[in-house]
């Protein structure tokens, strides 16, 4: 019996596949560069002051562990599950980015490394990569695309008042996939002096089994927690999936737990008919960015551009380690509209108290669906994985409102 | 012997020249780089994410992929040009997905059925050979790898592992069309690599004009020109296939007449 059948939880292989996703699809200027990044990291993760450093800096400059949190007031309004709350909002930058900005920033100072790259698309990995470089002194190049820059203008002013300098990428369709292609191009050019921080589980190997490492943190506290408040585990996980590290670090730890259910939410935009950015469910198997995983391609394998209300999930890629659990249907996926999205933003902000970011918002019109199919004693647990505070012009302009 | 053996038996270095499929009057561009004096033709094949390029041959993709460009049209690019230039080596350039979208075997099979010799694929490292090398061996198109100045002593051998019909080193860490690298590393880099292949290595990467040519030539086996060439269909649109014929043949001459 293979490895992979009695557990979920040791993948990648030694080459970096999740399966017949994930690898090492990049140039041979970088593959040098990404072999010695496997070797530190290895060196870091067996290393007890690495982790002690990471935790350290969890806990008292983002804010770990975040709460756990019963939602009552969803719970009664979808009358059927009890809907729970992982709190990722309330760390620091308003994320869960940061988890793994800390973990990678630390990675680039044990290697040496001076200057530090990252591109982003809502502007969160932006503003979290902009945070641990103020943090720890290190120079910041922050490349978003244009289109971008004009809608997220608030974190682009956060970024520059961190001291990162932000570069507008007009190629392409000027949005993240393209901001993703001129960080590669930066970083084929520095590579002597510069790390790389990408933002989530994707890219060449190691960063998604690296990124997912850093982000297990979600999950392995949530399932502590949950144990710790109800003493069972919750019956299911949701969350939602742009690259899918937020779902990924919530998920990973309870892969082995085979009565507990997830459901991964894509982004469905107008529509999985129409402009969405649903890799998994409207996509196909290729090779993007370091990695071959679900895109959203045409016939000849050229990249479409994904559309979603939330710039934090239209990429047209997804993490490897997620086509590999879909494959192997140990995480559902499902995908939500904008307007369903919209929607459960309100809906939260109404019964809960809490203005979510438009990403876990797609979560939220997940859970509004199933919560009510499920009996009143079981638990779903959902990732709030950012605060919404980024949104409220989008959705202002969404709800035909003047600020 | 293969053409692309054949191109580098010459009794000079070979002059290695890159255009984007589908952008422009690709035939007539391909024949003005032939009639200049290419040894070696690189037909890049668009994509809409060429991470490793540069702003001149991005442009280009760009350019081809709003045209309508599809693989079929590249692939009869290089179908029509084999049947007009039968003894001229063509190599498609380009990223993996488009390669291998429709699986590898039936890239490599439209390869051979359209007299391509070689295939560089920018973002297939040795490690990931599996993705498109075997079909290519099989079907008798040279795999054709890139090494650049990153690529130290203890790797260089998987690089070359499974390499044929040329090497393509990569002078500059960076992206096309930019800097150019001092010859002295050059050289260097070259001298080292040949210590270890039999295979012809032409260099490319920021060169742009006769001079740098002329110099890289002396060091290796081969010049690559991509982006000094792309950015005269950007700039001449219709009228390029002149241009082209007029910076190649001075290419040429400077590439020829070095060593």
């Amino acid at each position: 019996m293979s490895k992979q059948a009695n557990s979920f939880r040791t993948q990648p292989d030694e080459r970096g596949h999740f399966g017949q996703f994930g690898g090492r699809f990049v140039a041979e200027t970088l593959m040098p560069l990404v072999l010695d990044l496997e070797r530190e990291y290895r060196a870091a993760q067996a290393d007890p002051a690495f982790q002690a450093e990471f935790d350290d800096l969890l806990e008292h400059y983002v804010g770990r562990p975040s709460p756990l949190y019963f939602a009552p007031g969803l719970t009664k309004e979808l009358n059927g599950a009890q809907v729970w709350f992982k709190r990722d909002e309330l760390n620091h930058t308003g994320a869960h980015k940061i988890n793994n900005c800390v973990g990678q920033i630390l990675l680039a100072i044990r290697m040496g490394k001076t200057r530090i790259i990252a591109e982003t698309g809502a502007g969160q990995h932006g503003v979290a990569t902009a945070t641990v470089c103020a943090r720890f002194g290190l120079p910041c190049v922050v490349y978003m695309g244009a289109t971008d820059v004009a809608r997220q203008a608030p974190n682009v002013f956060r970024m520059k008042l961190l001291g990162a300098e932000v570069v507008p990428v007009t190629a392409g369709a000027a949005t993240l996939k393209d901001a993703m292609n001129e960080a590669l191009r930066d970083w084929v050019a520095n590579v002597h002096d510069t790390f790389y921080i990408i933002g989530t589980a994707a890219g060449p190997h190691p960063y998604p089994e690296m990124v997912r490492n850093f982000q297990s943190v979600i999950g392995k506290e949530a399932r502590a927690q949950m144990l710790s408040r109800t003493g069972r585990l919750p019956d299911l996980l949701v969350a939602a999936i742009g690259g899918g590290s937020n779902a990924l670090g919530l998920f990973h730890p309870f892969l082995d737990d085979p009565d507990v259910k997830m459901l991964g939410v894509e982004a469905a935009g107008h529509g999985l008919d129409k402009e969405h950015a649903a890799s998994l469910l409207g996509g196909s198997p290729g090779v993007l960015h370091g990695n071959r995983t679900y895109l959203l391609q045409d016939a000849d394998g050229q990249i479409t551009e994904g559309h979603s209300i939330s710039a934090g999930l239209d990429y047209p890629g997804i993490g490897p380690e997620h086509a590999w659990l879909k494959e192997t249907g140990r995480v559902e996926y499902t995908a939500v509209t904008d307007d369903e999205a919209l929607d459960a933003f309100q809906l939260l902000c109404r019964t809960e108290g809490i203005i979510p970011a438009l990403e876990p918002s797609h979560a939220i019109a997940a859970v509004k669906k199933i919560a009510p199919t499920m009996p009143t004693d079981a638990i779903i647990l959902a990732n709030l994985c950012g605060r919404g505070d980024k949104d409220i012009f989008t959705v202002a302009d969404k709800l035909g409102v003047e600020i | 012997m293969t053409r692309l053996s054949s191109a580098f038996a010459k009794p000079h270095p070979a002059l290695v020249c890159f255009i984007t499929a589908g952008d422009g009057d690709t035939a007539a561009n391909l024949d003005a780089l032939v009639e200049g004096g290419a040894d070696v033709i690189e037909l890049g094949m668009p994509f809409t994410d060429p991470m490793a390029d540069g702003p001149a041959i991005q442009a280009a993709n760009l350019r081809s992929l709003g045209a309508g460009t599809t693989t079929a049209d590249i692939l009869l690019i290089a179908n029509e040009f084999r049947e007009r230039h039968p003894t001229v080596p063509l190599v498609l350039m380009g990223y993996a997905n488009p390669m291998v979208r429709r699986g590898p075997e039936w890239f490599a099979a439209e390869c051979a059925g359209c007299g391509v010799d070689g295939v560089i694929c920018v973002d297939i490292p040795p490690e990931e050979d599996e993705a498109l090398g075997p079909a290519l061996r099989a079907h008798g198109i040279a795999p054709i790898r890139l090494a650049t100045p990153t690529t130290d002593a203890a790797r260089l051998p998987a690089v070359l592992e499974g390499s044929a019909g040329f090497l393509y080193y990569v002078s500059v860490a960076g992206i096309t069309g930019k800097q150019q690298a001092e010859i002295g590393s050059i050289e260097a880099n070259v001298r080292r690599i040949k210590q270890s292949t039999d295979l012809p290595v032409a260099v490319g990467f920021g060169v742009r004009t006769p001079d740098q040519a002329r110099e890289i030539a002396q060091v290796a086996d081969g010049v690559v020109v991509g982006s000094a060439l792309v950015d005269l269909v950007g700039q001449f649109g219709a009228a390029a296939p002149a241009k082209m014929r007029e910076l190649t043949s001075a290419l040429a001459q400077a590439v020829h007449s070095s060593q």
